[in-house]
């Protein structure tokens, strides 16, 4: 018996001039209907790449995707990209980060919700026109049968991003995929697209996977959160585990750089060092060590061994050289301390 | 390069309208116009170079089919008072008969003045100033009405007001003894013209003229005598709407794209003996690709070029080394001279001897290449080219193999103080590549003997109007030497010379006579003039040709020839002296 | 919007109104300042060998002596009211906008360019229809298998297509194709379209292809370095998430944004078309406003060279508005903002 959607061992490789690009290098995670994963990382972790591979959005392309994508029970990575592209839309749908450029800006908003809907129902341009103005009502956009014939240029950006959520759920998708669904709003329209998120996923019941390099998001709506790092996972568990718990340096530094709304505004955040790390020549060893703060107290395996991800705790995976409790108490004495002090 | 297709007028016409004492001698004898070719029903001759040139090419009298021609630019003007153009006068006497016309007869023979409208050649007072013409009975416009002599002399009357029909030569205008103040027939309507053209009856026409004019049957013969009908005169509309006299009718006519022409019921063949009138219908295509034309001729699509202006350029490689399609050219040397003018105003070229250099270092076996070779000319020593009266070779500046001879020119140069050489000018055509490579190749040879030319290219519409023909230009600009060309307007050494050797008509602007500026050759045009005796006055213009090029004011290269294309299914071609091009009137079509 | 219109409009007048005077005064001003006499000019509309009386009366006739200024004026009074001409038989009249007539061959000068028009036009349709449709298809294939021997060697005949002359290709083609093959029609071949439409086709259908390879590589250039951009776009990848065809994303959503820039082009292309038009008409006989052109240049034919010169002003001038307005139904952004 398998989840809802059962990610295995997920291999997506670029080869290009300079060498082959590994986004995604052995991902592994499961959900069930109606709960919510939160994938972390910086830009270029591979997460949103992982995303459009569920899609089967790489198939055709030079890709090379190898493991096992399995969706109520199909497996995706060996199927047809017609018969994939049929599940598109329908079974599973995306929320693309940056409405006004993932929204055509030659057709209306009503258009674009009408042609998703109708591509998977064979219904009239009325009917569907109906569909779309409730779709828009649902997602909250006032006087939505007046603003159906709008272009998403004059949608605010909220708005916008409210009118793509509604394009994505026109089909009762039972997995969304949410890339960045907040970062281009302002703060507070930001809560508000949340809440609108996890009230519909009650409603649909719907598997949700929200992508994203702020972890404030993920903390508000996320059962689960993934971490990835280099096209790997290096930390996963429970919501309150990688919160309160987490284990690994890089998480520990996504959170001290996590701009806050209890914080205060002179307050400095404390950004990672250094970049991500290429994907073409992905360090040895572990592929953080080159930034890890604590790269000193695994006595040089880091640069030469890659950690492997184990269980800490329950449900809790890490991918990190550092004993589980050293890392536990380098957390608690002086991490969390000093995160909640800055 | 296609030239632009004005026969070249004699210009000069205030003295065109004496040549005095010529009393009715024309220099070729009258012959009856019996054009009507031997054989008939001839299916495809064989195709031969040359074979139009002095003969019939594929003799027929089979009437029908379509005759397809095609123009390259456009008439200066269908209307017959107005238009000037050697192949306008050609062509205009498929749709207008005039008093007189040329033999519609290859070579020679086509030279000869035959009467058209008229029932003879004109009878001329013993002055030879009142020619007087009986027209022929039975002879209607296309609309039945029957030609009277009044048309005629009112087609007279409306060309002679040039600002509404400034086309046409001005013979008429200028001979004619015309009453003071006349304005023509526009107007002065109401004028009484009876002291220049008369009609005593419906039949009769006679002409008085200021002074004695020996040659007025060569005037009588081009479009300004063909019947107009003053009621359907529209004056510049005219030409849309031509009321036929001949063989042919418009039937549509598209001024600036072509026309079509069908049968005049209303001509009468039996008053006709000089049209066999073939063709059942004429189409005219005019503003045609000049290389497109060319191709079309080659494909038969066309079957004759109108302009008479030859192949071009650019077909010229694709025809010559073709045997097959060699063998439907006809090559003819025309009456036409290319020659070089040294213009004695631009010092040094004021002394003789500076002049005399040039003649002598010029390689004429280059210039003869400059302008096209075996088919384009043959080369020239005199200016009178060799099918007009007192043609005769001039072998002043003979060289070994034509290559110009070096040590004379120096000697000469010596003469002129000038041992070193000298730089001038040389003005010619931009649009033409022959006068191009001719001044090139003037450039060096006389580059030898240290005369440096300098290449001045201007515009051929305004080569005569502006630069070259302008003498006050010429000066200041010092242009030395012009690449210079002339034809006859008419096949007679005087259409030939006058306009280019009178120095009386040099005029401020426009002039084409660039160079010849003597007393002496002006008083032997006089003379000529005067002159009742052909053999002597073609003696007498051996002796203009002789000085012109001693002095060394002119220097001849070739005398021109044409290549032309017979189309496909062509029946009774030729080309006649007359016309230098195909003659059209006698034109058949292949059934 | 209307104000917007209104506002184009008087800008296009006066567009129109310099070229005019440019014009005028290259064709009548600057021979003068050059030291051409009123004779100078009008030795050229008389036939050779006139006299000096013919050339003043004709000077006289064309209003020569009078000052440029003055001849300006009548001009653009004959434009705004019509005119009076003297056929010598009768007077006529000339309404407007009436061009004057030719000097050549005392045509009115605007009856011809309408009429010459439907040749340009017909060519210039025709034309635009091929290369808009082989252009853009030939651009979307090269840019969807970029890389492949298709889009190189489609991109290598366009870059020949761009290089070589008209009156090259044209002539090549019609002596193979027409005089050799006997495929199509001969140079100089035209028939109304109203008259008989499969005709006109068929005549026109080597100037067309002429004419259209010229263009078409830039289109196809053009369309392919669009398609490439937009298909990169976050939009296209949008709309496959959505579960289209990928015919359907390639056409409704990668063409549609990438034919915007086209759009423009081709405005401006077909308001210059008369530039393509001088060398096809020319090569393939056609009477057109190209050859009108040429014709009228060649022999100075100034109202006739007047007309043609403000009739193309204005079709470039027509081209860029409705360009314009066109940009605002093809990209509802500029519409609206």
């Amino acid at each position: 018996m398998t989840a809802f959607l059962d990610v295995k061992d997920l291999r997506i490789h670029f080869p290009t001039d300079d060498g082959l690009v590994r986004s995604v290098d052995g991902l592994t995670f499961a959900l069930e209907r109606g709960k919510t994963l939160g994938i972390v990382g910086e830009s270029g972790s591979g997460k949103s790449v992982t995303s459009l591979g569920i899609l089967g959005l790489h198939k055709g392309g030079k890709a090379k995707l190898s493991g096992e994508i399995w969706l109520d029970g199909e497996e995706l990575v060996g199927a047809s990209a017609d018969h994939v592209r049929g599940l598109r839309g329908k079974k599973m749908a995306m929320i693309f980060q940056d409405p006004l450029s993932a929204m055509h800006p030659y057709y209306t908003v009503g258009d674009q919700i009408v042609e998703a809907y109708r591509i998977h129902n064979d219904v009239s341009k009325k009917v569907a026109r109906k569909h779309a103005i409730d779709m828009l009502g649902r997602v909250g956009i006032p006087t939505p049968d007046s603003r159906v014939d709008d272009y998403p240029h004059q949608f605010s950006g909220g708005m916008r991003q409210r009118a793509m959520i509604a394009m994505a759920l026109s089909c009762d998708p039972e997995l969304l995929i949410a890339d960045e669904p907040t970062t281009a709003l302002d703060v507070t329209v930001q809560a508000q697209i949340l809440d609108l998120m996890r009230d519909l996923q009650r409603e649909f019941n719907s598997a949700l996977i929200i992508i994203t390099h702020d972890l404030g998001v993920v903390a508000e709506l996320s059962d689960d959160i993934l971490v990835m790092y280099g096209g790997k996972c290096v930390e996963y568990g429970s919501a309150e585990t990688v919160f309160y718990h987490p284990e690994h340096p890089y998480t520990w530094g996504l959170l001290g750089s996590m701009p806050r709304l209890d914080r205060e505004r002179t307050e400095r955040l404390m950004p990672i060092k250094g970049s991500p790390p290429s994907l073409i020549n992905v360090p040895p060893g572990c592929a953080f060590h080159p930034r890890c703060p604590h790269a000193a107290r695994t006595e040089g395996r880091s640069q030469t061994e890659v950690p492997e991800l184990l269980k800490s705790g329950p449900g809790h995976l890490v991918r990190c050289h550092m004993a589980p409790e050293e890392r536990k108490q380098l957390w608690e004495s002086e991490i969390k301390p000093m995160l909640e002090t800055t | 390069m296609r030239r632009k297709a004005l026969t070249t007028a004699t210009a000069g016409l205030t003295l065109a309208m004496a040549l005095a004492a010529c009393a009715g001698t024309p220099t070729q004898t009258p012959g009856q116009g019996q054009s009507a070719p031997a054989s008939s029903g001839a299916s495809g001759a064989a195709e031969v170079a040359d074979a139009a040139v002095g003969k019939i090419y594929n003799p027929s009298d089979k009437k029908g089919g379509t005759l397809k021609m095609a123009n390259t630019a456009d008439w200066d003007s269908l209307d017959p008072g107005n238009t000037y153009y050697g192949y306008a006068l050609n062509f205009a006497r498929l749709y207008g008969r005039s008093l007189l016309m040329f033999k519609s007869a290859p070579g020679p023979d086509g030279n000869t003045l035959v009467p058209d409208l008229a029932e003879s050649l004109g009878k001329s007072s013993d002055d030879a100033k009142t020619w007087t013409y009986k027209l022929r009975s039975g002879i209607k416009f296309e609309d039945g009405t029957p030609v009277t002599s009044k048309d005629v002399a009112y087609a007279v009357a409306r060309q002679f007001d040039k600002e509404v029909h400034p086309n046409g030569p001005s013979y008429l205008n200028a001979l004619l003894d015309w009453p003071k103040g006349y304005k023509g027939a526009y107007k002065s309507k109401d004028a009484d013209i009876s002291s220049a053209v008369e009609t005593p009856d419906d039949s009769t026409i006679v002409f008085h003229l200021k002074e004695p004019f020996g040659l007025f049957d060569y005037i009588v013969q081009m479009p300004m005598t063909m019947p107009v009908p003053k009621d359907k005169d529209t004056g510049t509309k005219y030409q849309e709407h031509i009321i036929s006299t001949g063989p042919y009718k418009f039937e549509k006519n598209e001024i600036g794209k072509g026309f079509t022409m069908v049968r005049n019921e209303n001509w009468d063949p039996a008053t006709d003996p000089n049209r066999p009138a073939l063709p059942d219908r004429i189409e005219v295509q005019t503003g045609v690709n000049a290389d497109d034309l060319d191709n079309r001729l080659i494909s038969g699509d066309v079957q004759i070029a109108v302009d008479g202006l030859g192949i071009g350029n650019a077909a010229l490689p694709k025809v010559l080394p073709d045997p097959a399609l060699k063998a439907r050219t006809d090559n003819p040397v025309q009456q036409r001279t290319w020659y070089t003018s040294i213009i004695p105003d631009v010092p040094p070229l004021d002394n003789v001897e500076c002049r005399r250099a040039i003649a002598f270092a010029a390689d004429r076996s280059s210039l003869f290449r400059a302008y096209g070779g075996e088919t384009g000319g043959i080369t020239a020593s005199a200016m009178i080219p060799p099918s007009l009266a007192g043609h005769k070779e001039i072998d002043l500046y003979k060289s070994p193999d034509d290559k110009g001879d070096v040590e004379k020119a120096k000697a000469a140069l010596a003469k002129c103080g000038q041992p070193n050489g000298f730089e001038t000018n040389i003005s010619y055509r931009t649009e033409r590549t022959k006068e191009k490579a001719a001044a090139e190749s003037l450039q060096q040879s006389l580059a030898r003997v240290g005369i440096k030319l300098t290449l001045k290219p201007y515009p051929q519409d305004d080569y005569f109007a502006l630069y070259a023909g302008k003498p006050s230009y010429v000066k200041e600009n010092k242009i030395g030497l012009a690449i210079n060309g002339w034809g006859s307007d008419y096949p007679d050494t005087y259409g030939f010379m006058q306009a280019i050797m009178d120095s009386r008509d040099i005029r401020e602007a426009g002039n084409y006579n660039l160079s010849v500026k003597f007393p002496e050759i002006d008083k032997i045009i006089d003379q000529i003039k005067a002159e009742p005796d052909a053999a002597k006055r073609a003696e007498l213009w051996s002796q203009i040709d002789h000085m012109v090029i001693d002095q060394a004011v002119v220097m001849p290269s070739v005398y021109g020839k044409a290549l032309y294309m017979r189309g496909k299914g062509l029946t009774n071609v030729f080309i006649s002296d007359s016309q230098q091009m195909y003659d059209y009137v006698g034109l058949g079509v292949q059934q | 919007m209307v104000t917007y219109i209104i506002r184009r409009v008087i800008g296009a007048l006066a567009m129109l109104l310099i070229v005019s005077i440019v014009t005028f005064g290259i064709f009548f001003l600057v021979p003068r300042l050059a030291g051409a006499t009123p004779e100078a000019f009008a030795a050229r509309y008389v036939g050779r060998g006139a006299s000096m009386d013919t050339i003043k009366l004709v000077a006289e006739r064309l209003g020569f002596y009078d000052p440029v200024i003055v001849q300006y004026g009548r001009f653009l009074k004959g434009i705004v009211l019509g005119t009076e001409y003297n056929t010598g038989a009768g007077v006529e009249h000339c309404p407007a906008p009436c061009f004057g007539y030719s000097f050549i061959n005392q045509q009115p000068v605007w009856p011809s360019l309408m009429d010459r028009s439907r040749v340009t036009l017909s060519l210039g349709i025709g034309a635009a229809v091929l290369w808009l449709l082989g252009g853009v298809a030939t651009g979307v294939l090269s840019a969807l298998r970029r890389g492949s021997f298709f889009d190189r060697a489609a991109m290598g005949i366009a870059l020949a297509g761009v290089s070589l002359p008209i009156f090259f290709t044209g002539m090549i083609s019609l002596s193979v194709f027409s005089y050799g093959l006997g495929w199509t029609a001969p140079g100089g071949a035209w028939v109304d379209v109203t008259i008989d439409p499969l005709q006109w086709a068929y005549n026109l259908l080597l100037p067309w292809i002429t004419l259209a390879l010229l263009f078409a590589a830039t289109y196809a250039r053009l369309t392919r370095a669009g398609m490439l951009e937009t298909m990169g776009e976050d939009y296209i990848r949008t709309a496959r998430a959505k579960g289209l065809l990928e015919r359907r994303v390639v056409v409704k959503h990668g063409l549609r944004a990438a034919l915007t820039p086209i759009v423009t082009v081709f405005g401006l292309d077909f308001g210059l078309l008369l530039g393509g038009a001088v060398l096809t008409e020319t090569t393939f006989s056609l009477n057109g406003l190209g050859k009108f052109s040429v014709d009228a240049i060649k022999n100075n034919d100034l109202p006739a060279v007047m007309g043609v010169t403000l009739l193309a002003a204005l079709f470039v001038v027509v081209a860029n508005l409705v360009v314009d307005l066109l940009y605002a139904v093809v990209d509802p952004r500029v519409r609206l903002s």
